[in-house]
């Protein structure tokens, strides 16, 4: 299954002589690590959830945040090593408020996962990236930098980033989910998870009628995956954090309510109470 | 006309507004602020657009009023946008306040007069947050201040006087408003940009309202009108 990378994982610009970069492999390790995130596609509007695993008891609830606004009409979620992540946030934000002052529409969520998942490759392959504001096709300007860097310096430090990323948006074209992962691969989903319980969510998410569905609904259902699959033996204590972008909430991302949220919360638990009764 | 960048450096820059707009006047009353704005965009001495919208609310708290160009206002709405985008992102419960808003602004007048590429505007900002109403202006050159009424352009020297004789804390809304249109109606006689489409808007804590545009009423039956010349023979 896995096997030894014995000299060709030190550094991502090796390939294996049987064609991986383990490096990249090794990233996506640490997002299997962290607390499952899912992401699901309603007929009106997309729900993330998120299963954050909580490190200490004096932590306060509602923060560390791993749900982020990146525009009005789009949210992320993140799974694996934090800081990452934030890196990558403040790039979406960056890239999505960068578009519409040039074009004067909010960007399309297409064109926003594509910009993401080409940064995060490009953070596997070069060390050292000076980015302006304005570039969004890097490739044009770093091209003789990296050239002339990269020979010399392709021994320095460069890790790729150990986060993935469920990106959900809702624009003309409806709402539409997006997940990127470590090694800058996107694809557009139905629905998605990462993190150590994905195995079971997609197992659960694949069950679902996703279309005939609302977010309302969806908000419920995502709950009572992410409580199904947390494992309480290992993993204790978790806080549930979840957001959605749907007509309901005028096309706009934001926390889910509440309301709707404690709801959820309880659906869920009772859900849990009625399998371990079985 | 305009002073020309210089050949060797770009970095000299004065400018010359355009399209502008005239007076803004904005009091505080009982519940918040209540701000009016004529709907005109003079073109030099033409008075060419009829429908500006110059009063805009800008995040849950504030609303600001533009006098000067347009073109610049609209930066400025940009600017802002942004600014209040940012702010909702992070979702902490927190949100900027009139306050905040104004001293974002004066920051960016400052600033651009300081490079001698001023945003060519006298802004009106005002708001209330946790109950606390806040009104200030700032223009061009990075004058700013606050105060319980404001205006801009001709309606400093025409419309103030008025305020500073009848304005009273506490104001109901209906008095706020027949105050802002004698202010408005005197500048309409006397202010040659003004155009007779007035826009009042009001901003308490539970947010912006704006008002459809209306007209004022207008008396032209006095006496020295219907026989100029009475008094100055020889001038028509």
């Amino acid at each position: 299954m896995s096997s030894i990378g014995t000299g060709y994982d030190l550094s991502v610009t090796t390939f294996s002589p049987d064609g991986r970069v383990f490096q990249i492999e090794y990233a996506a390790k640490a997002v299997d690590n962290s607390g499952t995130v899912i992401g699901i596609k309603c007929k009106d509007g997309i729900v993330l959830g998120v299963e954050k695993l909580i490190a200490s008891k004096m932590m306060l609830p509602g923060s560390n945040r791993r749900i982020h606004s990146v525009h009005r009409h789009s949210g992320m979620a993140v799974a694996g090593l934090a800081a990452d992540g934030r890196q990558i946030v403040a790039r979406t934000k960056s890239e999505a408020t960068n578009y519409d002052s040039v074009y004067g529409e909010p960007i399309p969520v297409k064109e926003l996962a594509e910009r993401v998942a080409s940064y995060v490759h490009l953070c596997t392959l070069y060390w050292w990236l000076r980015f302006s504001e304005t570039d969004s096709h890097y490739h044009f300007k770093l091209y003789f930098f990296v050239f002339f860097t990269s020979i010399t310096y392709c021994w320095r430090f460069h890790r790729p980033f150990g986060c993935g990323v469920i990106l959900g948006g809702y624009d003309r074209d409806g709402p539409q989910l997006y997940m990127v992962e470590p090694s800058g691969v996107s694809y557009r989903y139905f629905g998605a998870a990462i993190g150590k319980g994905r195995q079971a969510a997609k197992t659960e998410i694949e069950k679902l009628k996703l279309t005939d569905m609302t977010c309302r609904q969806g908000v419920i259902e995502v709950a009572k995956i992410i409580y199904g699959v947390h494992d309480e033996a290992k993993d204790k204590d978790f806080e549930l954090e979840m957001s959605w972008v749907c007509d309901e909430s005028n096309r706009q991302h934001q926390k889910v309510p509440d309301g709707l949220l404690e709801e959820a919360k309880a659906a869920a638990k009772a859900a849990l109470e009625e399998m371990d009764a079985d | 006309m305009a002073s020309n960048s210089d050949s060797v450096s770009d970095t000299q820059r004065s400018l010359y507004p355009y399209v502008t707009g005239t007076s803004v006047v904005a009091l505080k009353y009982k519940n918040g602020i209540l701000m009016a704005a004529d709907m005109g965009g003079s073109y030099g001495s033409t008075l060419r657009y009829k429908s500006i919208d110059r009063l805009k609310p800008i995040g849950k708290h504030s609303l600001l009023g533009a006098s000067g160009e347009i073109s610049d206002f609209q930066e400025i709405l940009r600017y802002l946008d942004e600014l209040i985008l940012y702010d909702n992102m992070w979702d902490d419960g927190n949100s900027l306040g009139p306050k905040e808003v104004h001293n974002y602004l004066t920051r960016v007048m400052y600033n651009r007069r300081n490079k001698f590429n001023p945003l060519w505007n006298a802004l009106v900002l005002g708001g209330v947050k946790n109950g606390q109403k806040y009104l200030g202006m700032v223009n061009m050159i990075g004058i700013n201040f606050e105060d319980n009424h404001v205006a801009t352009g001709l309606g400093n020297h025409l419309a103030r006087p008025i305020l500073r004789d009848e304005w009273h804390e506490n104001l109901t809304f209906e008095e706020g408003v027949k105050l802002l249109e004698k202010c408005m109606r005197v500048l309409l006689y006397r202010d040659r940009s003004a155009v007779n489409k007035i826009q009042i808007s009001k901003i308490t804590e539970e947010g912006a309202t704006l008002f459809s545009p209306f007209s004022l009423k207008t008396c032209w039956e006095f006496s020295a009108f219907k026989n100029p010349t009475v008094g100055a023979e020889g001038s028509w």
